[in-house]
């Protein structure tokens, strides 16, 4: 029992960062049904630029807390951002011109895009794994409890920082101006275009905010495993990606409950199982759910656009 | 190429009750790839007016109200509105300078609630006062929508949505209104309905450019009228006279 619930909330932590990345399939899914194939590997490029931020503190075990946390949160603010312009560049290259071809087409380029971002971030950084530095170190907050559940603090700022993005992500899509025009285009393009809302201006604003969880996220998943590396994004990237297919592929809520129950099960087993069995436990999951609810969890199934 | 469509519209001119040029779309060609729809089209609207734009499936209507409304672009000929040129222009900056477009086929938002819909009709506006005021009024034109106001759009009837489509084009406070086939799918009596409601917002001050299979309906709430066909404006009268018009009467009203 103990043993359970010590899975479960080491698949909330790491659960919440497929979340993060899944959120930026379905966001750009959702508003022009592009299956971004580079999102992953922009995932694994924001890694990059948080480890580049941890780098330039020379934190130890006896840096003071304040310089540990500050170091942490530039991490987050440069890695988000660097995540959101570089989305936006890619959209603006790769896919916006291509926006009326047919589908397979941006399809290609995004697979494109992807092996590009990998071989920059080879040249980045090099082949080999790289350790990140991690300021937070994971004392066991249960430490004091009666049983035996390990609930370390850097889960707890894992999911700590992971909670308030998600519910700003879903304050900005369901509330705000920008949110409405996201929704709308979503729905119908130019029926949008017709109430006045600039089409080309709020696609790139959800590859901006889509980057910008990415970016989240690389910062989130180095700190939680401390290593990375330039391939890092294709795996952890098609996760997510089938957390987002799972929860419904273009619904946000969804896009979190995937990431989270992927989390879950990765955890599961990974304990219960062998790790080596992990990655075909989780598509062994996600096609027993698709073969009984198609269009994932949450998904509507929509009736035809025209 | 446009020589006579031109003429065309300097006749239509002198026929005028004076009032001041609202629309003025100067033989536009437009295509869809390598394929020309529209072969210079012209047509005016004045302050005030209610015009139509009738003609058979595929003539080139709905091509001629995406072209002003932005959704797509000339390669020839211009549009000016109130002497402004905005052909090149993308549809959100024409909403702006004061067009609203209901388009062919509705096209509400689906999944978002009657009172969304009406909201991203007043997109660009600031003016929250003003806009409830409207939305007031929209529900006054219908009050229909009133009763469905939290209710998704895409479960609503056609005739509902139709209303609601028009209701989120007034919503923009527009100078002109673009109606792409407003009585589409339709049953007789709510084909009635909509159209009094059609005279209804063009005595409150707005103008519109109607454009209809249903030529009878058309012409009989319309000032004047055009006739399109395959991409040329053909004929171009009042529309009590293009009711008597034999041509039209054979073509449009199903006469022989």
């Amino acid at each position: 029992m103990e043993a359970f619930i010590q899975v479960l909330l080491t698949g909330l932590a790491l659960g919440s960062v497929f979340a993060l990345i899944a959120l930026g399939y379905t966001l750009v899914y959702g508003i022009i049904e592009l299956i971004n194939f580079a999102h992953g590997d922009l995932f694994m490029l924001t890694s990059f630029a948080a480890l580049t931020v941890l780098n330039l503190f020379d934190i130890g075990r006896s840096s003071p807390l304040g310089t540990k946390l500050v170091a942490l949160f530039l991490a987050l603010i440069v890695a988000m951002i660097f995540g959101a312009v570089v989305n936006v560049l890619i959209e603006r290259i790769a896919y916006r011109r291509l926006r009326n071809a047919p589908r397979l087409t941006p399809l290609i380029s995004a697979i494109g895009m992807s092996f590009i971002l990998i071989q920059i971030g080879q040249t980045w950084k090099g082949p080999r794994p790289l350790d990140v530095p991690r300021p937070i170190a994971n004392t066991n907050l249960f430490g004091a409890l009666p049983f035996d559940v390990r609930f370390g603090l850097r889960d707890l700022v894992v999911i700590a920082v992971t909670i308030p993005i998600l519910l700003g992500m879903q304050y900005i899509v369901t509330r705000t101006r920008i949110g409405k025009a996201m929704r709308a285009t979503a729905q119908d393009r130019d029926a949008s275009a017709l109430m006045g809302i600039n089409i080309n201006r709020t696609i790139a604003f959800a590859f901006l905010l889509g980057g910008a969880l990415a970016g989240a996220a690389g910062v989130m998943y180095g700190q939680y495993t401390g290593t990375t590396d330039y391939l890092r994004g294709f795996e952890t990237g098609l996760k997510a990606f089938t957390a987002a297919v799972l929860g419904g592929i273009g619904n946000l809520t969804g896009a979190v409950l995937g990431g989270i129950l992927i989390g879950m099960v990765q955890a599961l087993s990974d304990r219960y199982l062998s790790s080596s069995y992990t990655n075909a436990v989780i598509f062994a999951v996600l096609i027993i759910i698709l073969v009984f609810r198609p269009s994932g969890l949450l998904g509507e199934r929509t009736p035809d656009k025209a | 190429m446009s020589d006579r469509t031109n003429q065309s519209v300097t006749g239509v001119a002198s026929t005028g009750n004076g009032r001041a040029a609202m629309l003025e779309v100067d033989g536009i060609h437009t295509y869809y790839g390598q394929i020309e729809a529209l072969k210079g089209v012209s047509l005016n609207v004045r302050d005030g007016e209610i015009v139509t734009l009738i003609g058979g499936n595929g003539a080139g209507k709905t091509t001629t109200l995406r072209t002003i409304s932005g959704l797509m672009h000339p390669r020839q000929g211009s549009i000016k509105l109130q002497g402004q040129v905005i052909d090149q222009m993308p549809a959100h900056d024409v909403v702006a300078q004061g067009i609203s477009h209901s388009p062919e086929g509705r096209r509400i938002f689906p999944r978002m609630s009657v009172r969304e819909n009406l909201e991203l009709g007043a997109f660009l506006r600031k003016d929250r006062t003003e806009i409830q005021s409207d939305m007031d009024r929209v529900f006054e034109l219908f009050p229909r929508l009133k009763e469905r106001f939290g209710q998704t759009a895409g479960t609503m009837s056609g005739g509902e949505q139709q209303m609601l489509a028009i209701g989120r084009a007034l919503m923009a406070k527009p100078k002109v209104l673009l109606l792409d086939e407003p009585s589409m799918g339709l049953a007789p009596l709510l084909v009635e309905q909509i159209f009094n409601i059609v005279q209804e917002i063009n005595a409150q001050g707005t103008t519109i450019l109607l454009v209809e299979q249903n030529a009878l309906m058309a012409l009989s709430v319309a000032h004047r009228g055009y006739v399109i066909e395959t991409g040329n404006i053909v004929l171009h009268d009042d529309a009590k006279a293009l009711q008597q018009n034999e041509l039209v009467r054979k073509a449009y009203l199903g006469e022989e």
